[in-house]
């Protein structure tokens, strides 16, 4: 019995929220206790590893004996010692445990450079990222290429800002060089604001070391000393293990005064947001760090000449650091045959929403929508049908069925009224209704904005009040154009980013589902019964079997009826919460 | 207090920290923003009063009013939203008695709060449990989940 065997268990948020840290105990105690640790000494390893995507199936785990990898999902605490006996004592795995097609299939259509890491190596140890030829990137751009070698290199990868506004990397960093300055900083925006997006909390969690890395190269190009990660405070797993990743690099000396012996330094710290979305904006971000409240100020210079306590500033997104070290090990030419001609490599998206699969997965840039939606994704949860997807979260906008052909571009999906933005991609189906989709991103953004400028604080407000005036059924003729009209002030006269993309999720929801918009407003109806003051609920008397499930659920009272025969919803005393549809087995609770 | 408010003030002087840092060792170290605490440190630091509640009425992170023993934070991101997390946040104020525009109950036990998004949208609708990450929730194993706080306490 000589086995290499190594097991690996999903530690991302979503696996730590399904129990991994259990299970990782479970195995690792089974290893005690059975003494094969001893035996083999270090052939039989087990570790935690970052997302690997598939969070709907967490906890996942792969078994590794002499190379061949077996994955189980849904794993608990309990299951483990039944997986240790059969499969790793006996060489039997348990199938009826094991992934499923769609799993591989999920996997099969991705290409991964950032995410090559995440769901592989443990990410709360440096020597395992090392194995993986972590930090000859970055020795090699300090020791052996001069900083212009790197701009150009990065500017040849045709590398863009994957923070959303698609700004050429290279470009950015070249700027960065020319200014001469003695204190320079390096920042890394890890303020994933966007409702729906966690590609970044992903990377800094299942892999922190290759942002690090990224940013020391960056650092060396720019020939900055100084460096911020800024971490938004919702995500604590995310700052725990940057923070470990980078108290080991200083012990290595890749951080620090002369790192790899090159005479060049750079000091890196974590700066932890405060909860504000408009933090992710770039001004406002170096507001926040220096202690004041973030409001973004007017760009009449840009941050690589005056940034972060006026001095020059080169602010790049997560997954954009994270590729760097990719790009100079595998050269430019690899990563810009990735992509498309304008734009290249691979984007991260993360896919919720009405799809069968969710999660996050990494394309080539130029993939059509569909292919995401409906190879990727598995299609659309029980079998309902495709309405619109959600791409840029609450700066996007919906992108409809004939839509899909789209190919994943900053350009063609401007082109199509939405953004890439981040990467958010959140399916909706018949029954989400667009203008309440609308309304949610609005009140997001209206409560987000920070209410420097007129056109954003008072502008989507008012817009706010037209869709929540439409949404409960009081909606008047002129609001459609009234909407259009402030929409387009808003977005031309905005100070930042926010204010200017605020309008985008309501246009394009005009744009595309104008009849449902007209539904709300001329029929009171909300055709995917979603607006809570336009539905009743009321029994459909042929269906019910009077098990009384409904008025036991019922928080309001408002079910009335005997045992065995048909009840009634009392709809003056109804709160519409939607309790007894969810209680009925008969489905003989109508909503409409 | 005072002593807490000392070893924020020395922690502040060390690690060249600024206003936000401070309240966030405010806000760890009690739960919230009291009032004594900022007039203190605004004195030690000479820095005015006003600045320290411009950021703490800014950031959602910082809050004014002592909140509840046990927090029941509902996350409000798209893919959740979707999911039905605003009916859940709907019943769970009806389900513990929370009036209108408050979000915590009158004998401060609980706090119910909304999150933009934690970025788990994997396993959405997403609840956070006093810390604790409950994925795929529904209001039966949220409430739950409650009542063995409740019992517990």
């Amino acid at each position: 019995m000589n086995k290499n065997i190594v097991i690996k268990v999903c530690a991302g948020t979503g696996g730590v929220a399904s129990g991994g840290e259990e299970v990782l105990s479970a195995f690792r105690h089974a290893i005690s206790a059975s003494g094969i640790e001893a035996e083999f000494q270090k052939g039989c390893a087990a570790h935690r590893v970052g997302c690997r995507g598939f969070c709907a199936q967490d906890v996942l785990v792969d078994v590794i004996i002499n190379g061949e990898k077996t994955t189980y999902k849904h794993i608990k605490q309990d299951m483990v010692q039944r997986i240790f006996d059969e499969h790793i004592l006996n060489g039997i795995p348990v199938e009826e445990w094991t992934v499923q097609e769609d799993y591989h299939a999920f996997h099969e259509q991705q290409t991964k450079v950032v995410l090559a890491h995440c769901g592989e190596i443990d990410p709360e140890d440096i020597g395992a990222y090392m194995e993986v030829g972590g930090y000859e990137a970055s020795k090699k751009a300090t020791c052996s290429m001069t900083p212009m070698e790197i701009v150009n290199t990065v500017k040849n990868s045709n590398l863009r800002g994957r923070g959303g506004a698609g700004f050429p990397t290279g470009l950015k960093w070249e700027l960065g060089l020319r200014i001469k300055s003695d204190i320079k900083y390096v920042i890394c925006n890890g303020d994933e604001g966007d409702p729906g997006a966690f590609m970044d909390r992903s990377v800094m969690e299942g892999d922190p070391h290759s942002v690090i890395e990224g940013m020391i190269i960056c650092a060396r190009a720019t020939e900055s000393g100084h460096g911020y990660i800024y971490v938004r405070s919702e995500y604590p797993l995310a700052v725990k293990r940057l923070q470990l990743a980078i108290d080991q690099c200083y012990q290595k000396g890749f951080l620090g005064a002369d790192i790899f012996g090159s005479g060049f330094d750079f000091q890196l710290k974590i700066f932890q947001g405060a909860g504000a979305f408009v933090c992710g904006e770039a001004t406002a971000l170096m507001r926040s760090i220096e202690g004041k409240r973030g409001m973004p100020t007017p760009k009449l210079w840009r941050s690589a000449e005056k940034g972060l306590w006026d001095r020059p500033t080169v602010l790049n997104n997560v997954e954009t650091f994270a590729n760097i070290p990719r790009i100079i090990m595998k050269g430019a030419d690899w990563y810009r045959n990735l992509g498309t001609e304008r734009s290249g490599g691979t984007k991260v998206f993360s896919l919720s929403g009405k799809v069968r699969n969710t999660g996050l997965i990494e394309v080539p840039l130029g993939v059509p929508l569909k292919k995401i939606v409906y190879e990727i994704g598995g299609g659309i949860e029980g079998g309902k049908a495709f309405k619109a997807l959600q791409t840029g979260g609450p700066s996007g906008g919906c992108i409809p069925a004939d839509g899909l052909e789209t190919e994943v571009d900053y350009e063609s999906l401007a082109q199509a009224g939405s953004i890439m933005g981040s990467g958010g991609m959140v399916v909706l189906d018949e029954t989400s209704c667009m203008v309440n989709t609308a309304r949610f991103f609005l009140e997001f953004t209206q409560a987000e904005s920070c209410g420097k400028c007129t056109p954003c604080r008072i502008g989507t407000k008012r817009m706010l009040e037209i869709l929540e005036r439409i949404t409960s059924g009081n909606g008047k003729e002129e609001d459609i154009p009234l909407l259009e009209e402030l929409g387009q002030y808003i977005r031309s006269a905005s100070l930042c980013g926010l204010g200017m993309t605020a309008p985008n999720p309501v246009l394009s929801t005009l744009r595309y589902f104008r009849d449902e918009y007209e539904a709300h407003i001329r029929d009171k109806r909300c055709p995917a019964a979603v607006c809570r003051d336009l539905i009743t609920y009321s029994v459909i008397e042929e269906l019910c079997t009077g098990c009384g499930a409904c008025k036991r659920a019922c928080p309001a009272d408002a079910v009335r009826g005997k045992r065995k025969s048909p009840h009634k919803i009392d709809t003056e005393a109804c709160v519409k919460c939607g309790t007894c549809y969810d209680a009925c087995k008969f489905r003989a609770i109508s909503k409409k | 207090m005072e002593e807490t408010l000392q070893q924020i003030l020395d922690h502040y002087k060390k690690n060249d920290g600024n206003i936000i840092t401070i309240l966030q060792d405010i806000e760890k170290n009690f739960g919230f923003i009291p009032e004594y605490a900022v007039n203190w440190i605004s004195k030690k630091l000479d820095i005015p009063a006003s600045r320290f509640f411009g950021c703490a009425t800014f950031y959602s992170q910082f809050h004014l009013r002592q909140r509840g023993r046990n927090v029941v934070t509902v996350c409000r991101g798209t893919a959740c939203h979707v999911k039905g997390s605003e009916r859940l946040i709907d019943r769970l104020m009806i389900e513990l008695d929370i009036p209108n525009n408050e979000d915590t109950t009158a004998d401060l036990k609980f706090t119910v709060e909304k999150v933009n998004c934690i970025g788990a949208c994997g396993i959405a609708p997403v609840t956070i449990l006093n810390n604790e990450v409950h994925g795929k929730i529904t209001l039966d194993k949220l409430m739950k989940e409650i009542k063995k706080i409740k019992a517990g306490e």
